[in-house]
């Protein structure tokens, strides 16, 4: 158990530094060059030269990626052009918003996907089953921002019962109460993902339930829905769980279309901002916090897989 | 299974195949159908479409469904109905162009890591690296290097099926390399370039098929996320995410410009879906599971 922890942990340390490579390579990819995009095209090429030397850009690449490295590891992300802050403070500022909104997302994605998708497995060929599976594809195939642009114009245009964009933190004015401009993004934001772990869960659970245990349990005459919920469900939810890294990574991807549709103050519409702003630092800082945090979700769902399923120790 | 004594049988072709699955199952029909209407809209759009798609008309701005424009008028007076059929055109295009992009880079990566474990091996690392990337951070980051324009729409959004593709074919590949007919041809002194034609590639192309129409259908969303966010197809050529981008700003005054591009999404997306799951079914049990439960 421990030796496979290590092991993977290793690997994903090495992942992590080719992914900082890439990450690192990216501001130098950009056409043009990043001294003018920080001073603008008026800059006296002596004033270039000066700013050149101060932020190390005269060194060898090499050099350069070993400095950035080493900064990163202090905490130190880089400088923001357009916030003339710290990136990691530019960071800190959107997070609140997304990782609310994540979790808020994962809760609805749980308590809809899973039981649903265990009923439609339950109900397995019925009309039930067929409606919803169907349901379900159509849900993957909807972009995430259509979805959006009906909630806000229904829910807070038409019926006014929620706010359309926007979101005040929690420390602020109205407190908890605030949660209520989460409410519309966060159903966006499930849909998608809801599909997807409905169709995991069902295609999983009726995987399990033509193995030999499930068939040992019936035969033993325990009542069908126990079967169902301690032997096909147990199994079936390790599916779910494997699928947790891929889902955290399509959730960041719609999170950045959902932000703007929203108009949410997260590190989604952070990106699409910096983006449209040439503010590049961002862009690199937040790629990488973000590559973190995926590699250590993935790691910690390979690792827990293990310990939640000993079969897979013995292959 | 067939008969052993039928050897002069010729192997079913590709259209038998594939065609039949489709036939058998109506909502796979449906599929097929609503892509026919999409490849014709974008085929004969100045035939089919009633108006030029970039004509203004100030006086009927923002005018609703009527039975001169069907589906109303944008914030220019342009035709919406023959701006979603022009549309189709984009469509068809980043859709082909990123199966395309995502074929050309991720077959030979995977053939070529699944012959050469060593290399191979070094490969699938880079591939994993790449993965470490949501889809669209990594689309984003590509079109900042590249900028906006449709071919780098496509190149973007490709990379991100260039991981998948790569690692499908890498696991099929090993698959077949470990069957008793491709060993055996080995054994006979196969050269590996004769054993990719004969006997992998041939082999790839069922699942190939399969993946093909689920990255079209995901090549849909992912353009229309980047013409939405302003990065991907310039605002002048219609596109179903530019008509979404713009009609954003009328939302209330103008709800149905909002409609009709989304839903010729939706459908797009869905029919792909459809019938990329119909083709997944008929595949070979031994090779389906390459796609997980979940796609």
């Amino acid at each position: 158990m421990w030796s496979y922890a290590l092991k993977r942990a290793g690997a994903t340390a090495i992942t992590l530094v080719a992914a900082s490579v890439i990450i690192f390579a990216f501001i130098h990819l950009i056409p043009g060059d990043p001294i003018y995009v920080r001073l603008g095209d008026t800059a006296t090429p002596d004033q270039v030269e000066a700013v050149r030397h101060t932020l190390g850009l005269d060194q060898p690449i090499l050099v350069q990626y070993f400095q950035w490295v080493g900064a990163v590891l202090h905490g130190d992300l880089g400088h923001s052009i357009f916030y003339d802050e710290p990136i990691l403070s530019v960071i800190a500022d959107h997070a609140e918003t997304s990782v609310l909104l994540a979790t808020i997302t994962m809760i609805w994605v749980l308590l809809i996907g899973v039981p649903v998708g265990m009923i439609a497995a339950t109900r397995h060929g019925s009309w039930l089953d067929q409606g919803l599976s169907g349901l379900a594809m159509l849900m993957a195939s909807v972009p995430t921002f259509w979805v959006g642009l009906y909630m806000i114009l229904i829910f807070a245009a038409w019926l006014g019962w929620l706010p359309s964009s926007g979101f005040p933190s929690l420390f602020d004015r109205g407190g908890i109460a605030n949660l209520r401009y989460l409410l519309l993004p966060s159903l966006t934001l499930a849909a998608p993902n809801a599909a997807l772990i409905l169709r995991l869960t069902r295609a999983s659970m009726l995987d399990v339930s033509r193995e030999d245990h499930v068939r040992t349990a019936r035969a033993k005459g325990i009542r069908p829905w126990r079967v169902v919920t301690h032997h096909i469900f147990r199994n079936a939810l390790l599916a779910v769980v494997s699928a947790f890294g891929f889902t955290f990574a399509a959730l960041i991807s719609e999170a950045v279309v959902t932000e703007t549709v929203f108009a949410l103050p997260g590190i989604g519409r952070l990106v699409v901002q910096s983006i449209l702003q040439r503010d590049y630092p961002v862009i690199q800082g937040v790629v990488l916090v973000i590559v973190v945090l995926y590699l250590v979700v993935n790691f910690l769902v390979d690792v827990s897989y293990r310990f939640l399923d000993p079969r897979v120790e013995l292959q | 299974m067939t008969d052993v004594a039928n050897h002069s049988d010729r192997r079913p072709g590709l259209i038998r195949l594939w065609i039949g699955p489709l036939l058998a199952r109506p909502v796979a029909l449906l599929g097929v159908a609503i892509l026919l209407v999409v490849v014709l809209f974008a085929v004969a759009a100045p035939l089919i479409a009633p108006y030029d798609p970039s004509a203004y008309d100030a006086l009927i701005r923002l005018s609703p469904p009527n039975p001169q424009h069907w589906f109303g008028t944008d914030q220019f007076g342009r035709d919406t109905l023959s701006r979603v059929i022009y549309s189709a055109r984009m469509a068809l295009l980043v859709g082909v162009g990123v199966v395309v992009f995502a074929l050309v880079t991720g077959v030979p990566v995977g053939v070529f890591s699944a012959l050469f474990p060593r290399l191979g091996q070094l490969l699938m690392r880079a591939i994993d690296v790449l993965m470490a990337f949501p889809s669209l951070l990594l689309a984003l980051g590509l079109i900042v290097i590249l900028g906006p324009s449709v071919a780098n729409s496509i190149i973007a959004i490709g990379a991100g099926f260039l991981t998948t593709t790569a690692r499908i074919v890498y696991g099929l590949a090993l698959r077949l390399k470990m069957e008793t007919y491709v060993e055996a041809a080995r054994s006979m002194g196969s050269r590996t370039g004769w054993l990719v034609l004969k006997h992998v590639l041939p082999n790839l192309i069922s699942p190939l098929l399969v993946q093909a129409s689920f990255v079209f259908a995901f090549a849909q969303l992912g353009a229309a996320s980047l013409d939405f966010l302003g990065v991907g197809a310039p605002p002048n050529i219609p596109s179903w995410g530019n008509m979404l981008a713009e009609a954003r700003n009328f939302i209330t005054r103008a709800p149905w410009l909002l409609f009709f591009p989304g839903m010729m999404i939706v459908l797009t997306a869905f029919a792909l879906n459809l019938v990329g799951d119909a083709l997944r079914d008929r595949l070979d049990p031994r090779l389906r599971s390459a796609f997980g439960a979940e796609r």
